[in-house]
């Protein structure tokens, strides 16, 4: 194998280009590397290779005439929840288990339009419920890095395969989408780089949805910049998507590098959470450190609700899956288990088609919306979240951008916290007020724990302001200059 | 607010999940966890507070009322359980 893949999506959209490769080439290689990894990784849920190498070809045809978009000839990866024409897209979940989309979720429609190459679908958990890839309906997916002993970590979750997949060097970028921290947890687990927009940013149509007021879809990368040309290639007003944003998509490449020079940085005092390690903290000061040098002021503020984000996600999320989830009846697509009536025909296909994430979340949401209990649980949650926001935004009264941690801890073993599902939701503690109040947010790779473990920091900009994200998102990363691998066991 | 064994089999028949029948149980103590936890809410004032819809406010996009898809009957069945001549087929509803 050639060390093609290890270039970032920006260095080999050049080479492409200067037809040093050829799109056929690198996606022939591309599907070797994904196979051959696929029974270590478990990263994948499906491969389409003539779709693969028909789109390489198309791309080689444009780029010898001299055309091809923004990312011509690049093979990505795409999270289980993006529907691919003619592809599986399951979900990573039994109930949707062969369902083939008829047509193009918007993203990935983008994506193929600015020139990206299909490779394959990423494993995800189920209706990317879950923080750990452990309630995929094709089991856990592993990171690429390993613990101290050699034991298997979690990629973290929802798009636990998108990140595997990236950190591995098996694509150039990946898609994943973001409900209360599903891109940003998992880069930071993985050294990758995650990117959600502010939400409407990118179409939500053809995604496969779990809470439609929360979801973000968004891309990982390996760089800053290769996470801005996703970004740009993925973004823009769809009007098959009624929250989609009609305003004009700036110029996100043209951010990274910029100078950070003067912008105000806000540290809020409420993301020091009790039994923290101590190594995330340092991470942390270090970026504080770090953007003081770049020229940063740095300003401490507090965001005094945030401790409210996760209990309020754990309402409005499993309410609108509830709502959501309701049309997996077995009727029109998807798998169905014949009962003595209809009723029980929904119930046998909905006990045997989801799994116990699923049906626990389903639960959850069904008891908070039903008669009597809607005012105080969903509607009480909606106006947290407006508290939430109403923070952000005082505190971007004072400051340019937010700096905090990404996730409360590095990859943990998996099993280790299935037991226990707050627990594990606790692990999108820092993610999900970004989700809650729609703002942009990334996850940056800025260090490693004392078992050689990959640490993020995030930052949250302003609604509409990803450049301030990027430029200083590039900013951290040429400081951290983070230059650790995982061993490659895959292939 | 406390779950039961009973509430837990009313939820799972609301939401068309068939009976958890091993794990009722293990349910009932799941989810009283989860809502216990939720509880801390009632903490914060949300009095004259506007519930959340989008951080960035423009009006509801609206289309012509004109038909911009269809002809794709094939398209739609691809992935029925079930269909025949054209039509999905389900189970028997109305007696």
């Amino acid at each position: 194998m050639s060390e093609l893949f290890k270039l970032t999506l920006s260095d080999i959209t050049a080479k492409l280009k200067a037809r040093e490769v050829s799109a056929v080439e690198l996606a022939t290689e591309g599907l070797a590397l994904c196979e051959a990894a696929q029974p270590k990784l478990n990263a994948f849920t499906a491969f389409d290779a003539d779709k693969t190498l028909a789109m390489a070809k198309a791309s080689d045809e444009k780029l010898a005439r001299g055309e091809g978009g923004l990312i011509e000839g690049a093979p990505l990866a795409i999270k289980d929840l993006f529907a691919v024409e003619g592809v599986e897209t399951a979900a990573s979940s039994n109930i949707l288990k062969g369902f083939k989309p008829t047509y193009e979720s918007s993203v990935t429609a983008k994506l193929w339009e600015n020139g990206g190459v299909f490779l394959c679908k990423t494993s995800m958990d189920e209706f990317a419920m879950g923080s750990s890839n452990e309630t995929s309906n094709t089991g856990p997916v592993n990171n690429p890095w390993k613990g101290p002993n050699g034991e298997m970590l979690t990629p973290g979750g929802s798009s636990g395969g998108s990140a595997a997949a990236v950190a591995a060097d098996l694509c150039f970028g990946a898609t994943g989408t973001d409900t209360g921290g599903s891109i940003r947890q998992p880069a930071a687990f993985t050294g990758t780089v995650g990117v959600k927009a502010t939400y409407g940013r990118t179409s939500r149509w053809g995604t496969v949805a779990f809470a439609s007021s929360l979801d973000h879809p968004g891309p990982f990368a390996k760089t800053v910049k290769d996470s801005a040309i996703l970004l740009q290639a993925m973004s823009g007003h769809d009007a098959k998507d009624s929250t989609s944003l009609p305003n004009e998509v700036p110029d996100f490449i043209a951010a990274v590098g910029q100078s950070v020079k003067g912008l105000r940085i806000g540290v809020p005092k409420e993301y020091r959470v009790d039994g923290m390690p101590a190594e995330i903290d340092e991470v942390w000061q270090k970026g504080i450190d770090w953007l003081k040098a770049a020229g940063c002021e740095i300003v401490d503020i507090s965001l005094p609700h945030t401790k409210y984000a996760l209990p309020a996600y754990y309402i409005v999320a499993p309410a609108e899956a509830s709502s959501n989830l309701a049309r997996y009846d077995g009727m029109r697509y998807g798998n169905r288990v014949e009962g003595e009536n209809l009723n029980a025909t929904y119930e046998n296909t909905r006990g045997a088609g989801f799994g116990h994430e699923v049906q626990r979340r389903i639960m959850i949401g069904t008891y908070v919306l039903s008669a009597g209990y809607y005012d105080a649980y969903y509607l009480r949650a909606q106006k947290v979240r407006t508290r939430i926001l109403q923070d952000f935004e005082q505190a971007f009264e004072k400051v340019d951008a937010v700096l905090t941690p990404s996730a409360p801890s590095a990859a943990f073993a998996l099993g280790s916290k299935s037991d226990d599902p707050i627990a594990m939701y606790l692990n999108d503690v820092f993610t999900v007020t970004a989700n809650l109040a729609g703002l942009p947010a990334m996850s940056v790779p800025a260090g490693v724990d004392k078992d050689g473990l990959p640490l993020g920091l995030q930052i949250i900009t302003p609604a509409l302001d990803e450049e301030t994200m990027f430029k200083v998102g590039a900013a951290i990363e040429d400081s951290a200059g983070f230059v650790a691998r995982p061993e490659n066991w895959w292939s | 607010m406390s779950v039961t064994a009973d509430d837990v089999r009313r939820i799972a028949r609301l939401a068309r999940l068939a009976e958890p029948t091993d794990r009722v149980d293990t349910l009932v103590g799941e989810l009283n966890g989860i809502l216990s936890w939720i509880e801390q809410l009632n903490e914060v004032d949300v009095e004259g507070v506007e519930a959340m819809t989008t951080p960035v406010k423009f009006p509801l996009p609206q289309r012509e009322d004109v038909v911009t898809d269809g002809n794709c009957r094939d398209k739609v069945l691809a992935n029925a359980p079930k269909s025949d001549e054209g039509f999905f087929v389900v189970p028997k509803s109305v007696e």
